[in-house]
């Protein structure tokens, strides 16, 4: 029997064009919420890993209600354990305050396990897992590509990769990994209308971190364009002595 | 300022990302202490022009990598003030666990910094930036390729640490590469291929062309998922990996918005797509309208000549 805590995050579609408005990206301009495509793979893994091992899972998501989507996904394929952590300033927290609302929540929840993505697909910084990790004592495996319900964990290297085990408790985050992701059916999607979301306070601290802005990144000046395959000799010379790059 | 670097290392040696760091603190007007993990990667680091000490850590916990057990052994070697390193996965594991456990913030992938402490990092991949200021002590990874290298001719003083931490992952196996191939996170040129590829079996033809380059071949999300040869490894883009290299060759890849999040800060940007409306030409600073079956001979014949 495992106990493990997947920790969703909802994030714009990654196809999504990202607008800033005023000094902030403009979330009202972003018309497709998802599941942060990692933590997809996370979420997957964890079913596999409590179907074949036997135990539970608990969804947990930070945000505000439309999150509660990416809890409602979950259920609709059998999470009946789903919590929602709710701050007023959810979206200028740092990254203590994240890692130790969350790892409140996992805590709360009872787990040995937590599964999540190796980076959220809005902020990209990579710090929930091993800090959370920190913050429980527990060790952290990141960017596992293959699980098993052995507890065993595939992770890279520079030299390829390696397998390996961790004494629980654990944090795994996850990179792509070779499982299918699967869909809702009928009943899950009607069973996910009853689900029950827990909702609690993120109890935490101040923040550390004072946010300035969102800005569009640098635009390029536009480059030339050449038609036909024997411009190919003309570009080659401008790698070398134009851009000095070959 | 109190800055203090983790040093980036490939086995025994340092990696050059670590000039890098020295460059960026150096910059702040830091004299910074590198820390290298067991020792690897210190004569080097004390050659870096800037540093002001090079301290080996050494301690059982280094065998092998687990980011708990290291990020208490430098914790305990570190002064207080800035920690620097690299926005790699090791680096972001280790940094982000020091932070934590001295409860300070943690802000990764910076691209720009400056006093006070002003930092800039992407957010969505790029698509957008989000600058932050930082009062006190905090943690920080900077993005490869994107601070100037700190020079040579530095004699920093040495020391050793005994420092370790408790090791709770357990390495079962080993497993190597199945190809010898250089990965797009460490490639300074990167040549991809998208669906336009037409099938993963045409991928030869850009490996040929990497391997005269000392090139890593990448791949858009469109051909990772058509194709199982191509693996997730290879992909560039939002979900997948960033990169910034100094040349980046796009093949057969249309541009979609997820990809160009992924690869829009390489120096250079070279684009071959039959499409002349392609997206990835917006980008490109030098777009080719062309089949690659036509485009690439050409390419590899005139590189050859130039190299």
């Amino acid at each position: 029997m495992v106990e493990i805590a997947v920790l969703l995050k909802q994030v714009p579609d990654t196809n999504a064009k990202i607008v800033v408005v005023n000094g902030r990206v403009d979330e009202s301009a972003i018309a497709s919420w998802v599941t942060s495509p990692y933590d997809e793979y996370a979420f997957e893994a964890a079913l596999q890993h409590t179907e074949a091992a036997g135990g539970s899972i608990t969804a947990i998501t930070l945000g505000p209600a439309r999150a509660d989507k990416v809890l409602k996904d979950a259920a609709a394929l059998g999470v009946t354990k789903l919590v929602r952590i709710w701050q007023d300033d959810w979206q200028d927290l740092d990254s203590n305050q994240v890692q130790s609302a969350l790892a409140n929540a996992v805590t709360a929840a009872g787990a040995d396990l937590v599964y999540c993505g190796k980076q959220s697909a809005d902020r990209n910084q990579g710090s929930t897992g091993p800090g959370i990790a920190e913050i429980l004592g527990a060790a952290c495996i990141t960017e596992v590509s293959e699980s098993d319900s052995a507890g065993s964990y595939l992770r890279p290297t520079a030299s390829g990769s390696e397998r390996v085990t961790v004494s629980s408790p654990a944090v795994v985050t996850f990179t792509k990994t070779q499982n299918e992701l699967r869909r809702p059916n009928v009943r899950g999607i009607m069973m996910a209308k009853r689900a029950q979301i827990e909702v609690v306070g993120g109890d935490v601290s101040a923040s550390q971190v004072n946010f300035n802005g969102h800005s569009s990144p640098a635009q390029k000046p536009p480059g030339k364009t050449y038609e036909g395959s024997d411009s190919v000799p003309e570009v080659v010379g401008l790698l070398r002595d134009e851009a000095k790059v070959l | 300022m109190e800055i203090t670097i983790i040093a980036e290392t490939q086995g025994d040696n340092l990696h050059p990302v670590t000039s890098q760091l020295v460059g960026a603190a150096t910059s702040l007007g830091a004299s910074p202490t590198v820390l290298c993990a067991g020792g690897a990667g210190a004569d080097a680091a004390a050659g870096i022009a800037g540093v002001g000490k090079v301290l080996s850590v050494v301690g059982d916990c280094f065998s092998t990598f687990d980011g708990g057990a290291w990020a208490a052994a430098f914790d305990a070697a570190a002064g207080t003030g800035i920690i620097i390193g690299a926005a790699s996965a090791q680096g972001r594991d280790v940094v982000a666990r020091i932070a934590a456990r001295r409860s300070i913030p943690v802000v990764q992938d910076v691209v720009a910094i400056s006093q006070g402490l002003t930092m800039t990092h992407p957010i969505y991949s790029g698509k957008a930036m989000q600058e932050v200021t930082v009062g006190g002590d905090c943690a920080v990874t900077l993005r490869s390729n994107t601070f100037p290298p700190a020079g040579d001719g530095g004699s920093a003083e040495s020391a050793t640490v005994q420092q370790s931490g408790d090791v709770k992952i357990a390495v079962q196996e080993a497993i190597a590469k199945a190809s010898a191939r250089l990965d797009v996170s460490d490639a300074d040129i990167i040549i991809s291929g998208g669906r336009g590829m037409g099938s993963p079996d045409n991928f030869e033809h850009l490996y040929a062309l990497s391997d005269k380059l000392g090139a890593a071949v990448g791949a858009s999300r469109a051909a990772v998922d058509t194709w199982d040869e191509i693996p997730h490894s290879m992909q560039v883009g939002q979900t997948g990996k960033t990169v910034n290299p100094s040349l980046y060759i796009a093949v057969g890849i249309s541009g979609a918005i997820q990809h160009l999040a992924g690869m829009r800060t390489s120096k250079y940007i070279v684009a071959i797509n039959k499409d002349p409306e392609a997206p990835i030409f917006k980008v490109a600073d030098y777009g080719i309208v062309s089949t690659w079956e036509e485009a690439l001979p050409i390419l590899g014949d005139e590189i050859a000549k130039i190299l």
